[in-house]
């Protein structure tokens, strides 16, 4: 038993395996993409130059915009509104981005079966409303105020 | 031991009220003139060309990347009031990048922790929810407010956790005599070998659901400021919850993977996601952490935990000073 407790469980190494493979690819297509966006292969959303820019009437570079202005300016969509997009070069990097974002919801799903099987029902409950609550804050249905 | 762990206790209490009450109070009073007062702040070299400034937030992250390995700090906590503070972009982007930051080296480090026992998945789990949920709602309000009142709260918590870091005594391993009733019934207990000591060390946690209301306010925090929450998390695992020092750090790790995710999307979502600060400072952070494992041999970690501190501290006051708009 206490042989059992010192290694890692099923489930913790399943989540680990996955997450490894996870890490990897998004970290490889984030490196990928953004040498794609600078070397300017594809074409930008956004051309690059534009970002140092400051427009006309403004004090501050597009940069230095806050989130919700630079988005009118560029007529930039939000949500998953980027997957039109990921033709652009700088759009293209989200790719990446949203992979490494949607890891732990694809680990929780991987770990969910091993604990109904070990009729593990607390854990269970727990890693459902966790899948819940990360598909939320993916889904782009929450919207912060302000603008 | 006990006073310092309870007057920790407190002080993080307190003073991560005040500010999220501050935060709250704020976002409620302001509202549409935030987009004009942003565009009053004034940039140095903001005529620059594009790819000076990603070519210096490599360099930067890459000595921060080492700086937070060989100071035992996150990324994330040292990214957001340096780049918010010297870098001409938006601390929204900042923040958005902070959080993909903190997400990637927590990501990184996930596997090798989860597969060595060392991060718990059981009493990850629990945590997490709490927290992650928390992020979304913080993440929103950090998003509804006004850059200066951002950098106000942002120097406000950073001042906050140079005083965790100088003042916070940390415990190997701690007394639980008795796990509570929520820790027995989720089986929030674990073995683990302790290669210093050459033996296993059993653990268990108590004080739960303190700990867990605990990590709604280290959740909104993390949001709001795009901040990773380990200088948070590991005091509340190790002090107050009573998990091994060495548990506490990693399963802390760990838990940023999930919590962050949860904001990351909201900042993504609200396209507060600028690739061309995101990418470089990944890449400059996990470079740096890498070099910063190796110069760890070799280095006086106490000499340099307070060379980070002051480094925290000038980036604290010059977060809260660019809010109050005396150092612009």
């Amino acid at each position: 038993m206490t042989e059992d407790r010192k290694k890692a469980s099923e489930e913790q190494l399943a989540y680990a395996g996955v997450l490894n493979i996870g890490m990897w690819i998004g970290l490889a297509l984030l490196v990928i993409t953004f040498i794609l966006y600078i070397s300017g292969v594809l074409p930008s959303y956004v051309p690059i130059e534009k970002l140092s820019e400051i427009p006309q009437g403004s004090n501050v570079p597009y940069w230095g915009m806050r989130a919700h202005e630079f988005n009118q300016a560029f007529n930039v969509p939000t949500g998953w509104g980027w997957t039109s997009l990921v033709a652009k070069g700088d759009y293209l990097n989200f790719v990446g981005i949203a992979m490494l974002g949607g890891l732990s919801i694809l680990c929780y799903l991987v770990i969910l079966p091993i604990l109904i099987r070990k009729k593990d029902t607390a854990y269970v409950v727990i890693a459902i409303f966790e899948v819940l609550v990360l598909a939320l804050a993916a889904s782009g249905i929450l919207k912060a105020g302000g603008h | 031991m006990f006073n310092s762990k309870k007057l920790s206790t407190v002080l993080i209490i307190i003073l991560s009220l005040s500010i999220l009450f501050l935060g709250i109070y704020a976002f409620a009073s302001e509202g549409q003139e935030a987009a004009r007062e942003a565009a009053k702040e004034i940039v140095p070299g903001s005529t620059t060309p594009w790819w000076v400034w990603p070519l210096v937030l490599f360099v930067v992250t890459f000595v921060l990347g080492i700086l937070a390995v060989l100071g035992g700090v996150g990324g994330g906590v040292l990214f957001v009031p340096i780049v918010g503070g010297f870098f001409p972009f938006n601390i929204d982007f900042v923040r958005g990048a902070g959080l993909l930051v903190a997400l990637a080296g927590a990501l990184a480090a996930g596997p090798g922790l989860l597969k060595r026992n060392l991060a718990s998945l059981r009493l990850a789990i629990p945590v997490a929810l709490i927290a992650s949920a928390a992020a979304i709602v913080g993440a929103m309000i950090g998003l509804a407010l006004k850059p200066n009142v951002v950098n106000i709260l942002l120097g406000a918590t950073i001042l906050f956790i140079v005083l965790i870091m100088a003042i916070a005594k940390k415990s190997d391993f701690p007394k639980v005599p008795h796990p509570d009733k929520l820790s027995q019934a989720l089986e929030i207990t674990g073995i683990y070998r302790e290669e210093s000591l050459g033996k296993d060390v059993e653990w268990n946690v108590h004080r739960t659901p303190q700990g867990l209301a605990l990590f709604i306010i280290i959740g909104v925090m993390a949001g709001m400021f795009g901040l990773g929450a380990g200088w948070a998390n590991v005091p509340v695992l190790n002090l107050l919850m009573g998990a091994p020092l060495k548990i506490s750090v990693a399963t802390s790790k760990f838990l940023l993977s999930i919590t962050d995710t949860s904001a990351a999307w909201v900042y993504l979502n609200q396209g507060a996601v600028l690739p061309m600060i995101v990418v470089p400072s990944i890449v400059g952070i996990m470079l740096g952490s890498m070099v910063g494992v190796k110069i760890l041999v070799k280095a006086k970690p106490k000499a340099i935990k307070w060379m980070v501190i002051v480094l925290l501290l000038f980036a604290g006051t010059r977060a809260l000073l660019k809010g109050l708009e005396i150092w612009k």
